[in-house]
């Protein structure tokens, strides 16, 4: 017998997930990164306008997927980590930094976590850097990197159409879209394409509206 | 035995009335009672030398460690009661160890410095456990930054040097130290000068028995890398001084 309450009740209790479409990638002159705003638990949106960029130091950004308690709490402990070493060491932390640390919690955790996060900014060092640490607590740094549910539908896309060093101009159009068609297809995402350019000169934050998004081969 | 200190000289948890902490102070006699230890930043690297004295025939050379690897990049000289300055070595490898692991990077040389500062300083607040008595020259060479020298004493104490000298020649070496011109001085002359102060001016053969140098340096030729200096080096810099020696004469 189908009860309705019962069903509706268990989808309320469910854990919070970020299911999600998050991108990172690096262009000339630094790191643009998207994501699009949907937390969800079960069926039910709890949140249409999440912010899932989320500051760990002045230029160093992640990117949230998997468990929002989860990967709320590492966050705050490496940007915690990055503000006292930046201060101890009295210079700007790298990129390279954050992510060896996003790592280092993520793997001695492993048991009891259910997080992956792209760790993308600039540095004086390095320039702009993207690192993807998927579920099992290993680092990658890579020239861009996607993330989340709506992700798997962006392999192709990427694949044809990142560059190496690409203006600002066509980087914003490149994860934009990327955003938008994840949100088309994933049901875990959704709501509108929040950005932000990393270089360095600070950090732009940029928003596009659900009526703006671009309509692609459905009409 | 009644001294400057009687009464308030029993524990470091006792302020004298004129604002000292004879304990502390005391450590730092313990520091000048062992034999000679310099460090001098050049312009492309830092150089370690140790006056050994050789206590007895029977041992053997190279033992009796005083300078000390921490990490690759950072070497620490001491001078005092040797075994304290282990554990505080052992301490530093730790430190820099985990924050290697933690943060991907080699710990910069400023930090770990502080950090022993810090471990040091607990040692002068309890009445159950008694200062370091040892003063360590902690030194480190970077492409960017260039070479960097610090000195820690029982007081925990940690300040930045071009040249440094601890132990019991500390007066007599400093001295000699402000006359060369470090910024102008490469590593190798460095091991020279080091090996003259060490074996003419700062070790007084009547008194003591045979001394054995000890040297190390980080510097842009083991690229940045800390290591002890070859022997051949140290045994071209003892027939230099030997040589100069003949020539003052």
């Amino acid at each position: 017998m189908f009860d309705l309450e019962k069903e509706f009740l268990y989808d309320l209790n469910k854990e919070v997930k970020t299911g999600t479409t998050v991108m990172a990638v690096t262009f000339k002159d630094g790191v643009i990164i998207a994501a699009d705003s949907r937390t969800s638990s079960g069926s039910y949106a709890v949140n249409r306008v999440t912010d899932k960029l989320t500051p760990v130091h002045d230029q160093i950004y992640c990117l949230r997927s998997g468990s929002a308690a989860d990967t709320q709490i590492i966050s705050s402990y490496v940007s915690y980590y990055t503000n006292m070493f930046s201060i101890e060491e009295g210079s700007q932390p790298t990129v390279k930094k954050a992510a060896h640390m996003f790592r280092e919690f993520l793997y001695q955790n492993k048991q009891y976590l259910h997080a992956a996060i792209i760790c993308a900014g600039w540095d004086p060092i390095d320039g702009g850097s993207v690192y993807s640490l998927p579920l099992g607590g290993s680092i990658v740094k890579q020239p861009f990197a996607t993330g989340g549910s709506g992700s798997t539908y962006l392999y192709g896309y990427c694949d044809m159409n990142f560059k190496e060093n690409m203006t600002e101009e066509e980087a914003e159009k490149f994860v934009t879209y990327g955003i938008t068609e994840a949100i088309a297809r994933d049901g875990g995402s959704g709501g509108i394409v929040r950005k932000a350019i990393i270089d360095k000169n600070g950090v732009r934050r940029k928003t596009v509206y659900g009526n703006k998004l671009k309509k692609f081969w459905e009409k | 035995m009644s001294g400057i200190g009687t009464g308030y000289d029993l524990y470091p948890t006792t302020f004298s009335p004129d604002g000292r902490i004879f304990q502390v102070e005391y450590a730092h006699k313990a520091v000048e009672n062992s034999s000679t230890a310099i460090g001098l930043c050049c312009k492309d690297g830092v150089v370690f030398g140790v006056e050994k004295i050789i206590l007895s025939k029977m041992l053997v050379e190279g033992t009796n460690r005083r300078v000390f690897s921490v990490g690759e990049h950072i070497g620490i000289a001491t001078a005092g009661l040797t075994a304290d300055g282990k554990r505080i070595v052992q301490n530093a490898r730790q430190e820099a160890k985990n924050y290697e692991n933690f943060t991907s990077d080699i710990i910069p040389i400023h930090v770990l410095t502080e950090r022993l500062s810090i471990y040091v300083q607990v040692f002068t607040l309890y009445n159950y456990i008694r200062p370091f008595g040892c003063s360590l020259m902690i030194g480190s060479y970077d492409e960017e930054k260039g070479p960097s020298l610090y000195c820690i004493e029982p007081d925990s104490v940690a300040l930045g040097f071009y040249g440094c000298a601890i132990g019991k020649g500390k007066q007599e070496a400093k001295t000699e130290i402000s006359k060369l011109k470090l910024s102008e001085m490469t590593c190798k002359d460095a091991v020279k000068e080091i090996a003259k102060i060490l074996i003419k001016t700062v070790h007084d053969e009547t008194k003591e028995k045979e001394m054995e140098l000890e040297m190390s340096w980080v510097c842009k030729e083991t690229k940045g890398k800390h290591k002890l200096v070859p022997k051949k080096l140290i045994e071209e810099a003892v027939e230099w001084v030997k040589g100069q020696e003949n020539e003052e004469d």
